[in-house]
């Protein structure tokens, strides 16, 4: 039993510290996440530069990591200055990507962006409720459905899209150029898109696909997970800072025990969460990830409403405001919960597994 | 990170397995699953068992007779014996004193209690919480007097646990009224026989006789039964308020309460159908099951950071107060699976063979009631909170 991160890990974590402590102060994230393209560009280079994505796969797939826990560390920095780079989706892609042979250097290096396209308006999570169809077209394919919220979709240059294939899910790739795709900013900052297919053309990626978009969903949580553990503790941070210096009734508001007891609870459910994602990661390649990963995404859920929301009471008007960095932290925690599956939905099928 | 158990430590844990296989009687076994008494000669008879292979002082170095544990081994040997339906070992004499004596006793207590406490020749009980000193501890005022060669004792301890099977009890006593609280307390060991002392039983919320009230009238003990320094005990007692954590968050208790539950719920029949299958209870236990998945982690985390440092942190609060929240969230859900088959009052039918409550799952209500207990003792879990605001957050 081994808590500390191996050396090659706390190496990573360092530099994404330093690079992200440096470069993407909250300011610049606030002013760059609402704007499109929704992310920075140049940022993004310097951060795939750093290696940031090559840590996501493994080394058979031309990557130097993709352990749940290499997975972890990368977001859990991420989430500590609630980047709004669309690392998701080279991570879902790649993951898919792995049970292929595809090269996937394009891709770990950022040159290539990549979103992946799975939920639909009426299927926002579940993956059996899928519409969007697949079609044969000469040798290759075309698709028609609409992917809704597909994040990172607008500045993707390509697009995997989970369609029916005769009655199975497949994973296809297109060409956002080719489909209609329309970006926007999400509440928590940070882009997102529609993409409507009509007769798209599309190559076929993966026939019989369920299990590796499973495993990228599962792969995906832990990504979010840690992310949320990210933002959380500095939220929490900021938080315990705030109630030692606001002063009122003569005296800081720290020193009142009920809001004490309320900056403890908030502690308790951030190592909870801390807990529970370590586990998911751990189990993230074995059998059982899909009921670590549900686990772990309705804790977070549950503990990161709890921590966005106390945050915000505990400071008060400030944190009401768009200028107060922690206002920003609290929407991405509460936001992190309509991705991939949200508290209940993830409760329901730790309940149904059982 | 690696959280798995080195083969060594998995060849001990089947070690335990098979110990308690081989050993734990089973009428221990039943009372302790059916919510049964756990009486004196029970308990007796379970330490013996245990002092007999060496695994009693659990928490003693090895020079006082303890196993050569540290605390990955600490912690699967509570995990093990939870799972064989084990009594708690009694702490008082065992994971209090113990510990408090060999590291402030004298020679000569180290060499008379301890082998005592190990044997069962005496049980003590603890003389910590007054009427009027609970949460806040230090404003205790049980008074011991020095007169010669002996303390004089007068004053009144509460929610002494197993008093009445007692030999010995340890004291906090105001012994200096004249200075701060904390600086004025010291940790006196008094024979319960002694002449003035008097125990009383305090009857519980569902029934049982686990605690009592003690009362000290004009007790003279040997002043040499001082602990330590004079006035100095409240460092004693701090001291043993961080150091008796292990299976603080009741993770194996709480481990097999989920699966007592899950068990029950394929049983019992609601609308026609197994609990189980609604989705109502079964969310709920699914939430529990998830709170309880990440205590077992936060627990090895903890254990992981105590046995780095060579001592469990401040951080070690939080076990207490989530593990003590978990583990009576599980006993409400088992009460309800119950229903009204949980609601007898324990013995009121005895002379019946009816069962009300499926097998193993006799006196729910009683334990429901019971356990509530350990958001309260051990330090509130809102004392717990305020340990917590200083130590992390630093408020």
């Amino acid at each position: 039993m081994n808590f500390d991160l191996t050396e090659d890990r706390q190496m990573l974590q360092d530099s994404l510290r330093r690079y992200l402590g440096d470069k993407y102060p909250v300011e610049h994230r606030v002013s760059v996440a609402y704007d499109a393209p929704f992310h920075d560009p140049a940022k993004w280079t310097e951060l795939t530069e750093l290696g940031a994505l090559f840590a996501l796969a493994p080394e058979e797939k031309g990557g130097m990591g993709g352990a749940g826990f290499d997975i972890s560390v990368v977001f859990e920095e991420l989430g500590r200055v609630i980047c709004p780079e669309p690392v998701l989706g080279a991570l879902m892609a790649s993951r898919i990507l792995s049970h292929t042979d595809a090269n996937q250097e394009a891709l770990l290096s950022g040159e290539m962006r990549a979103a992946v396209g799975l939920g639909e308006i009426d299927a926002p999570y579940d993956l059996g409720s899928i519409q969007t169809e697949a079609a044969k077209s000469g040798d290759d394919y075309t698709l028609t459905g609409r992917k809704s919220c597909v994040y990172g979709g607008q500045t993707a240059d390509h697009l995997l899209i989970a369609a029916k294939l005769d009655g199975k899910l497949a994973i296809f790739r297109i060409d956002a150029a080719d489909a209609d795709v329309t970006g926007y900013a999400m509440m928590d900052g940070g882009g997102a898109a529609e993409v409507l297919m009509d007769k798209t053309p599309a190559k076929l990626v993966l026939a019989d696909a369920a299990d590796a978009i499973q495993d990228a969903v599962n792969a995906g949580i832990v990504a979010l997970c840690s992310e949320a553990v990210g933002a959380m503790d500095v939220l929490h941070k900021m938080t315990v800072e705030y109630l030692g210096q606001r002063k009122q009734f003569g005296r800081p508001i720290g020193t009142f025990q009920v809001l004490q007891h309320r900056a403890v609870d908030m502690l308790t459910e951030i190592e909870q969460s801390r807990s529970i994602v370590i586990k998911a990661a751990s189990e993230l390649d074995g059998p059982d990830a899909a009921k670590y990963c549900s686990m772990a995404k309705n804790l977070i859920g549950r503990a990161g409403r709890l921590v966005a929301e106390e945050a915000i009471q505990m400071h008060g008007g400030i944190a009401m405001t768009w200028e107060y960095p922690g206002s920003h932290y609290a929407k991405r925690i509460i936001m992190i919960d309509a991705q991939l599956g949200d508290t209940d939905y993830h409760l329901a099928r730790v309940a149904n597994a059982a | 990170m690696d959280l798995t158990f080195t083969p060594e430590e998995e060849a001990f844990r089947q070690e335990v397995r098979d110990f308690f296989a081989e050993n734990l009687p089973d009428d221990i076994r039943d009372a302790v699953k059916n919510g049964g008494e756990l009486t004196k000669e029970i308990m007796e008879r379970y330490h013996a068992i245990l002092n007999k292979q060496g695994w009693l002082g659990t928490t003693w170095p090895v020079e006082y007779g303890g196993p050569p544990w540290g605390p990955v081994e600490r912690h699967i040997f509570d995990e093990e014996s939870c799972a064989a339906y084990a009594p708690r070992i009694v702490p008082f004499g065992l994971g209090m004193l113990g510990p408090v004596l060999q590291k402030f006793g004298s020679q000569e207590q180290k060499d008379y209690y301890l082998p005592r406490i190990l044997n069962g020749d005496d049980w003590w009980c603890q003389g910590y919480s007054e009427p009027g000193a609970g949460s806040d501890l230090a404003s205790l005022k049980t008074k011991a007097v020095r007169d010669g060669d002996e303390w004089v004792i007068n004053g009144q301890k509460t929610w002494t646990t197993l008093g009445q099977h007692a030999d010995w009890i340890f004291c906090l006593c105001r012994t200096d009224p004249d200075v701060k609280q904390q600086e004025g307390i010291s940790f006196i060991l008094v024979d319960m026989s002694t002449p003035g002392v008097e125990v009383r039983p305090i009857k519980l919320i569902e029934g049982g006789h686990e605690v009592n009230e003690v009362f000290f009238t004009d007790v003279r003990v040997p002043y040499k039964n001082l602990v330590g320094e004079e006035n100095k005990g409240w460092t004693i007692a701090k001291y043993l308020l961080t150091h008796e954590r292990t299976g603080i968050a009741g993770v194996g208790f709480s481990m097999l309460e989920l699966e007592e539950v899950k068990e029950l719920a394929k049983k019992v029949m609601r609308n026609g159908k197994p609990l189980a299958q609604d989705p109502l209870f079964a969310a709920r236990v699914a939430q529990a099951e998830i709170d309880l998945e990440a205590m077992k982690l936060t627990n090895l985390r903890m254990l992981f950071t105590a046995q780095k440092n060579g001592a469990p942190g401040p951080e070690t609060s939080i076990l207490k107060i989530k593990g003590t929240v978990i583990n009576q969230e599980l006993k409400d859900i088992r009460r309800r699976a119950l229903g009204p088959s949980a609601a007898p009052f324990p013995g009121s039918f005895k002379d019946s063979n009816l069962d009300v409550a499926p097998k193993g799952h006799a006196n729910n209500a009683a334990r429901y009631f019971n356990n509530r207990k350990t958001s309260i003792f051990g330090g509130s879990n809102e004392i717990q909170r305020n340990i917590l605001t200083k130590t992390m957050l630093g408020l």
